[in-house]
């Protein structure tokens, strides 16, 4: 049996990407760092559409791997509600990944920079000091064990419970959330395997859409995202999708099938409380428009490790010590976010209709560079041509 | 209380992620809820991306089998 230490300078709760990141980092300052995963498998089952730009992996430090690396993206290819197509190349190129493969690399670095990680553990309680938090009891094949630990580094996921026992509100609002459907799917039939594909439309997708994200010249991952609070299903819709297509997906068979909530609302306001941090999907830190969170969490858990190391130096672990981690983050990513939920917020009000006409309207830079939250007033001047377009703007953008 | 049907759920803790009570959990492949927390307010029904949850209220008839 795998004797698990009492006592740690840093225990992250979830072995996603976020927390074996959070790991490398603490490990690789000295501290002594300890990963509980509440799965028996890190990687599965996979809850992402496993698209991953490069721009992430350089603030991540991660060197490319074809392991976990299949096919790269040279952009986006978006279909309007009546098919109109917009083709936005991008400078920056993303991959699509294999997650199963990704995490386990992830937690491997994280374990050979000297952190310890458990799988099958189940953080089901804090340990606390007054009211800060001391550690964490976790329950594994073993056993029950108390670990105490100066930081809890919460990063276990959209369904966290960790930031709950510690008194951190990390509820989802129902409709700040999109339900999410997606099946692997081979020999699919694209127009292109080296760019993604998305459909918008709220007949396609209420509030989301369905992309499809290639893994190879006739694999992918095909997928769904809606608004969570809707009379009919994910599955619904993404299966509606697929018969509408017979074109891409006649002869295609599906062998995996994932799904998943993603927040796409405000990050949460203080992830953050004496002797604790929340990082990634735990504390809502997902891109609104996209709902992409694998770079944003991981960036996220560099900043919560050097934060640590910084707070155990200080011997002050406390919440207004702490919060240092959350200003960071504010100022390199969550203000650009905000502006990002902005986005989504106008987009959401705009019939089919009102997409048909922007989609003739745009150009795909000004497209990309307004779906990142960049570029507001450029794209107001757009709007000069569609008045009622340019009221909803005015009103969820200002 | 709620009912998941085993046959649909794909263990992806959407429920879980969305419910205001913190009623359920995930454990491995399976949604546990707690009868005591949960309030029955449709909210991870209506969520589930693959409708695999039924909220049991009053009067239905598996309501005395849970």
């Amino acid at each position: 049996m795998m004797r698990i230490p009492n006592e740690a300078d840093v225990v992250i709760v979830g072995g996603g990407p976020g927390g074996t990141r959070c790991a490398r980092e603490c490990a690789s300052l000295g501290l002594k760092t300890i990963v509980f995963e509440k799965r028996q498998e890190i990687g599965a089952p996979v809850r992402c559409g496993e698209g991953l730009g490069e721009a992430w992996m350089r603030i991540a430090g991660i060197d490319l791997d074809k392991r976990w690396a299949f096919q790269q993206m040279g952009g986006a290819i978006l279909y309007s509600p009546k098919g109109k197509k917009i083709s936005i190349p991008t400078e920056n190129k993303g991959w699509v990944i294999d997650r199963k493969i990704f995490d386990k690399k992830m937690a491997l670095d994280a374990g050979k920079a000297g952190a310890r990680i458990f799988t099958k553990a189940t953080v089901y309680d804090l340990i606390k000091d007054g009211n800060a938090i001391a550690g964490v009891r976790v329950e594994t094949p073993d056993g029950k064990f108390d670990v105490r630990a100066k930081i809890v580094v919460a990063a276990d996921g959209v369904e966290s419970q960790t930031a709950k026992m510690a008194g951190i509100n990390t509820a989802n609002p129902p409709m700040e959330v999109d339900s999410g459907y997606q099946y692997q799917m081979a020999n699919i039939k694209f127009d292109d395997p080296h760019m993604i594909s998305l459909f918008f439309g709220n007949d396609v997708s209420p509030r989301g859409y369905v992309w499809i994200f290639p893994k190879g010249d006739d694999f992918a991952n095909v997928g769904i995202g809606i608004v969570g609070q809707h009379e009919k299903t994910a599955k619904y819709y993404l299966d509606r999708f697929i018969d509408a297509h017979p074109e891409m997906f006649g002869e295609s068979a599906i062998v995996e099938i994932n799904g998943g909530s993603i927040p796409v609302g405000a990050p949460i306001k203080k992830p953050y409380g004496n002797g604790i941090m929340v990082i990634g999907d735990a504390a809502h830190m997902v891109n609104p428009i996209h709902g992409g969170g694998m770079g944003t969490t991981m960036e996220a858990g560099i900043i919560a490790a050097q934060t640590a190391k910084k707070a155990i130096d200080a011997n002050d672990v406390s919440e207004g010590f702490l919060r240092q981690y959350h200003d960071t983050w504010m100022d390199r990513r969550g203000k650009q976010l905000l502006q990002v939920l902005k986005v989504r917020r106008f987009f959401e009000k705009l019939s089919d209709d009102d997409l048909e006409k922007l989609a003739g309207m745009v150009t795909p830079e000004l497209l990309l560079h307004f779906a990142d939250g960049k570029q507001f007033s450029a794209f107001m001047s757009v709007l000069k041509k569609a008045p009622k377009i340019a009221i909803i703007a005015a009103k969820e953008l200002m | 209380m709620i009912k998941v049907d085993r046959k649909k759920c794909i263990y992806c803790a959407g429920c879980v992620s969305v419910c205001p009570v913190n009623a359920l959990t995930l454990n491995e492949t399976e949604i546990v809820c707690d009868a005591s927390k949960c309030t029955k307010c449709g909210i991870c029904e209506r969520f589930c991306p693959a409708g695999a949850i039924t909220v049991i209220r009053k009067g239905d008839d598996d309501e005395d089998t849970e």
